[in-house]
């Protein structure tokens, strides 16, 4: 846990700029570090350094474009579940309503500024409770703060610069490397200056000098035709769209590996077992071993609290899933046929990490009622009553606060 | 391909005749002037049907060109024995003047919208609709055989008109068109008791579903090229069977993906002629009976040369192509979703290999594999599987690009779609490849420099264009100051085809092309910070152009008006989008020559100036 940390400290002298041109209120700001200051015993995952978070955004950003933008990424979107923001990914539309029972991988790198959609919204679930209470508190905020994570990670390739929200990402503590990208964008933009200003109804130029923050496609770029377009958008469907398709058809899930630049895609009906996608996965991502819990696919795995430690001790990744209700899942506990219909997407996480989703699991009981009745391979109840009692916060504040009624939205979403 | 090997070479072999007879021609006249020219004259006169016949052997319409313009005799012999005319630019001339000149047309080419309509650059209604050009054809070419059209409008009534209009009609081909549907599918394959090609590719088609097929009645024989892969909605299959194994000339048949691995094989049983087969979807389960029926059947196809297809394709029946796949020389997977372990397999297979087109998700990996097993490679396309998908940054990069131009000396058309490139990787292929003459690089990410270094591809490009003297197209992409325009104005004295998007720092990366290259014909180019300076440097240039597209440039309504006042012979249109600030700005400029003065078919959005 502590490597994120330890990167959003060293920001944490620069902060607030941001908060302060996104909420346009100093004293807004106070508020919420204040009120962070308090989270900050309950926020087991030390997410709460309301600097740390501000400071991954802060960095002045070069051009006024990109502050515009960044603006519209730290605009206040989050709200009930089931709204939705407009620029994002419809994926992380439908794990919004599901915030409370993510589990936090908050030291995740993923493999780009929008990363596991799950990341960012289960940061910001955390604080969702506040957010509504505090103006200007931008989800921004919060993705910065998981996009930090991603710096940590080896990131060969520079385009990332160039993605959306990694703009944020550039902002933190990364090798130089990015900063340098960030700074040459800068420089790059200029001469394309021109386009910039330009209301332009394509929206193409100006998304593109090099700020492309926005999820805003250009229209008409990259040049493929339409029917080309079309065709491989039919290819590669999520498990919910081939649902009601009779007869063969792909079911393409995409990959992401933890530390790995870059996400993959598979067809699950390629496999008829757990072994079979395992080997392929490896030969994919040539470093992960899947752990040994599940891989007979049949019946539900006991993990005592020892037994977890073990597996995720031994091997060095873990591969998990997300089913259809936005839930992340070790895989390998439900039946193949059963697991080909409700995974949506793959992720190989390290296992270090997995110790953490358990620890999750159990940091919160109120989550944890509300899952059980669904009982699907999660951890059991009485490993998660002894986590309980090592890290949960004292009853009284689970009783009242605004924290719970914040959080209580969520558990009956359950 | 071959044949078109041996065309090249013919024509150039009548070239050096004409040539001949060029100088013969014109020795001939001033011999006539001389005092002593008649005895010679006689001597050595030839009869005009000697120079017809010449004539008539050429293909070539930049042959048939430079031909016609030698004298008025041979403009004559010319016109009188062209059969296929290719209008480039369908608003550059009017049917009527085209049949004027050409009374004895048998097959018919028009390209109409400018390219980046495929990108929806282009609104809607813009125009290059061919009802007009079918009705002066209905009247002054009856006996019209094929028309080819690309980018072009044509709807049911239109395709209707054709039907029944031309008796003797054999051969059509829609290429990148619209406003038509399945039902004027329907109307060709009922009326056209003559004809022999079908080709329908990557159109904007209402699809109402596939009984079109159904319509081409039992008696008729006469199909040699079916192309319906573009009309992706359920046909009956039993009608198609039927047809198959009626048309015993049949050569090339692509099926769109309705269409199962099992009934591709009974298809292919009575079609071994084929020598290009386009599959439907190559994913069935497959008992392992059928799948021998499917690998036999494959190996009784001994003339297929070209393949494509392959929707949602099961690595695992790949091997099925093996007997196939010794001879192709055109394999087309930019539909199959393959990794690279995958390919690598299939090309160990593929020796023979001219051109390929894949897939990015192969990856660098499957395109070393291209470089270890194709070493005959031509042509090599790279499409992008996720190209909106920002997730996604994998695919290829400068590492694969780079390994296939070690493996395949004899590369010279590359469309490459990747998220990363350096200036080096290119350096190094064409250092490879010196004979490229289509170079067609996309970094995807808009202004993207080399992810190395961080400077700009302007030395990428300026390596392709100094090193390959044969370049006639050209796309780029990444970050580009002036400095690429200048290397492409000094050194790409071929260059016939730019397209341009997010680059350039300045008016003078534009002039210097347009001063530089002497063939330039199109040019296109989005978003760049060119401005009216650039438009109006190329003034006299453009006549001698087909085309010049701008889009997002700097470029007012005051510099197009000018450039219209100055150029009489052009067509300059602006495409104002709705709703966009009247700022004087021009959004959208196209510039073309014509001879047949503006185009009175412009909808409200576009103003010719």
């Amino acid at each position: 846990m502590s490597p994120p940390l330890l990167g959003v400290e060293e920001e944490g002298g620069q902060s607030n700029v941001t908060l302060l041109g996104s909420s346009g209120s100093g004293s807004t700001m106070e508020s919420v570090c204040q009120n962070s200051a308090e989270l900050k015993e309950r926020n087991y995952m030390g997410l709460s350094d309301c600097s740390s978070v501000d400071s991954s955004v802060s960095s002045p950003l070069p051009e006024g474009k990109k502050a515009s933008l960044n603006l519209k990424a730290t605009e206040l979107r989050l709200g009930l579940p089931g709204s939705q923001s407009p620029e994002r990914n419809p994926e992380l539309c439908l794990l919004s309503s599901q915030l409370d029972e993510k589990p936090l991988f908050p030291l995740h790198p993923s493999s780009d500024g929008h990363c596991s959609a799950s990341q960012k919204t289960v940061v910001s679930g955390n604080k969702r409770g506040f957010s509504d209470a505090m103006d200007g508190f931008s989800e921004g905020k919060f993705l910065s703060n998981s996009k930090v994570d991603v710096l940590l990670s080896p990131r060969p390739s520079a385009n990332l610069g160039l993605k959306p929200g990694s703009v944020l990402e550039n902002l933190g503590t990364q090798p130089t490397k990015a900063k340098e990208i960030t700074n040459q964008k800068a420089v790059q933009d200029r001469p394309l200056a021109a386009n910039e200003t330009r209301p332009n109804p394509n929206a193409s130029a100006n998304n593109n000098n090099g700020a492309p923050a926005t999820k805003a496609q250009v229209v008409g770029w990259p040049p493929i035709r339409s029917f080309r377009k079309n065709s491989l958008a039919t290819t590669s469907k999520n498990t919910d769209e081939v649902d009601g398709k009779a007869g063969p058809g792909a079911l393409f899930v995409k990959v992401s590996m933890d530390g790995a630049p870059y996400l993959r895609k598979v067809d699950l009906k390629n496999y008829s077992k757990y072994q079979e996608l395992s080997s392929a996965l490896e030969k994919m991502f040539s470093c992960f071993t899947i752990g040994q819990y599940g891989s007979h696919g049949t019946g539900r795995e006991l993990l005592s609290e020892s037994k977890l430690k073990d597996l995720l001790h031994g091997s060095e990744y873990v591969l998990t899933y997300e089913d259809k209700d936005g839930d992340w899942m070790l895989v390998g506990d439900v039946p193949w046929e059963m697991f080909i219909e409700t995974c949506k997407r793959l992720r190989i996480m390290k296992s270090s990490d997995a110790i953490g989703l358990a620890i999750d699991f159990s940091f919160d009981g109120a989550f944890l009622s509300a899952r059980s009745p669904k009982g699907r391979g999660k951890v059991q109840e009485p490993e998660l009553d002894t986590f309980r009692h090592d890290f949960c916060y004292p009853s009284s504040s689970l009783s009242g606060g605004e924290n719970m009624e914040g959080h209580s939205r969520f558990f009956l979403k359950g | 391909m071959e044949s078109s090997k041996l065309k090249r070479e013919k024509d150039s072999q009548i070239s050096d005749e004409l040539n001949e007879l060029r100088m013969e021609s014109s020795e001939l006249k001033k011999a006539k002037d001389s005092p002593i020219s008649d005895e010679s004259y006689r001597r050595s006169s030839f009869p005009d049907e000697v120079l017809e016949r010449v004539i008539s052997l050429l293909n070539s319409h930049r042959d048939r060109s430079s031909v016609s313009l030698v004298c008025k005799d041979w403009y004559n012999m010319e016109r009188w024995s062209r059969t296929h005319v290719f209008i480039g630019n369908c608003y550059s001339v009017s049917p009527e003047i085209v049949a004027r000149r050409f009374p004895k047309i048998r097959s018919v080419t028009l390209k109409g919208k400018p390219r980046f309509s495929d990108f929806n650059l282009v609104p809607q209604n813009w125009g290059a609709d061919v009802h007009a050009w079918l009705v002066v054809f209905a009247a002054k070419y009856p006996f019209l055989e094929e028309l080819r059209l690309k980018r072009m409008t044509i709807s049911d009534a239109s395709l209707e008109f054709l039907a029944s209009s031309f008796p003797n009609f054999k051969a059509l081909s829609l290429l990148s068109c619209d406003g038509f549907s399945t039902n004027g599918l329907a109307a060709i394959a009922t009326h056209c008791k003559n004809l022999t090609e079908l080709d329908i590719q990557e159109n904007d088609i209402d699809d109402k579903g596939g009984g079109w097929l159904s319509c081409f009645p039992e008696s008729f024989t006469s199909l040699e090229v079916l192309n319906f892969a573009n009309v992706t909605s359920d046909i009956n299959f039993d009608a198609l069977e039927r047809l198959i194994g009626r048309c015993k000339s049949m050569r090339v048949l692509k099926v769109n993906r309705s269409v199962s691995l099992e009934q591709l094989q009974r298809l292919l049983a009575n079609a071994p002629q084929l020598t290009e087969l386009g599959t439907g979807s190559f994913s069935q389960e497959l008992t392992p009976r059928q799948y021998e029926d499917l690998e036999s059947v494959f190996n009784n196809c001994k003339n297929i040369h070209t393949l494509s297809g392959l929707w949602e394709v099961k690595g695992l029946y790949l091997p099925a192509l093996y007997p196939v796949s010794t001879h192709l020389t055109f394999l087309n997977l930019s539909y199959a979703v393959l990794q690279s372990d995958e390919l690598a397999k299939l090309l160990v297979h593929c020796p023979q290999l001219k051109r390929l087109w894949v897939l990015d998700t192969v990856e660098d990996k499957g395109l070393e594999a291209v470089g270890s097993n194709c070493p005959l490679l031509e042509e090599l396309r790279v499409f992008p599987a996720d190209p909106f998908d920002e997730e996604i940054v994998y695919g290829v990069t400068e590492a694969g690009f780079v390994a296939v131009s070690y493996g395949c000396p004899r590369l010279h058309y590359v469309l490459y779609f990747c998220r990363q490139m350096t200036n080096a990787g290119v350096a190094t292929v064409v250092r490879n490849c010196p004979d490229f003459t289509h170079f067609r690089l996309c970094i995807m990410t808009p202004g993207q420099p080399d992810y190395l270094t961080n400077e700009p591809m302007d030395e990428a490009f300026g390596a392709v264009v100094k090193t390959c003297r044969k370049l006639q197209r050209l796309s780029v992409s990444g970050y580009l100051t002036d400095l690429t325009f200048e290397y492409i104005g000094r050194y790409a004295k071929n260059l016939e085809t730019l397209s341009v998007a997010f680059a350039g720092s300045s008016d003078w990366g534009m002039q210097c092309v347009l001063a530089g290259c002497p063939k330039l014909r199109k040019l296109e180019i989005r978003d760049c910070p060119f401005g009216n300076a650039a438009l109006l440097s190329g003034l006299e240039k453009y006549e001698s152009m087909r085309s010049l597209w701008m889009s997002a440039c700097n470029v007012t309504m005051n510099g197009c008006r000018l450039l219209a006042r100055e150029m009489p012979r052009l067509n300059v249109e602006v495409m104002k989008e709705e709703g966009s600030d009247d700022d004087g700005r021009a959004d959208k400029v196209y510039v073309y020559r014509s001879i047949a003065g503006r185009r009175r078919d412009a909808p409200s959005s576009v103003l010719t100036l």
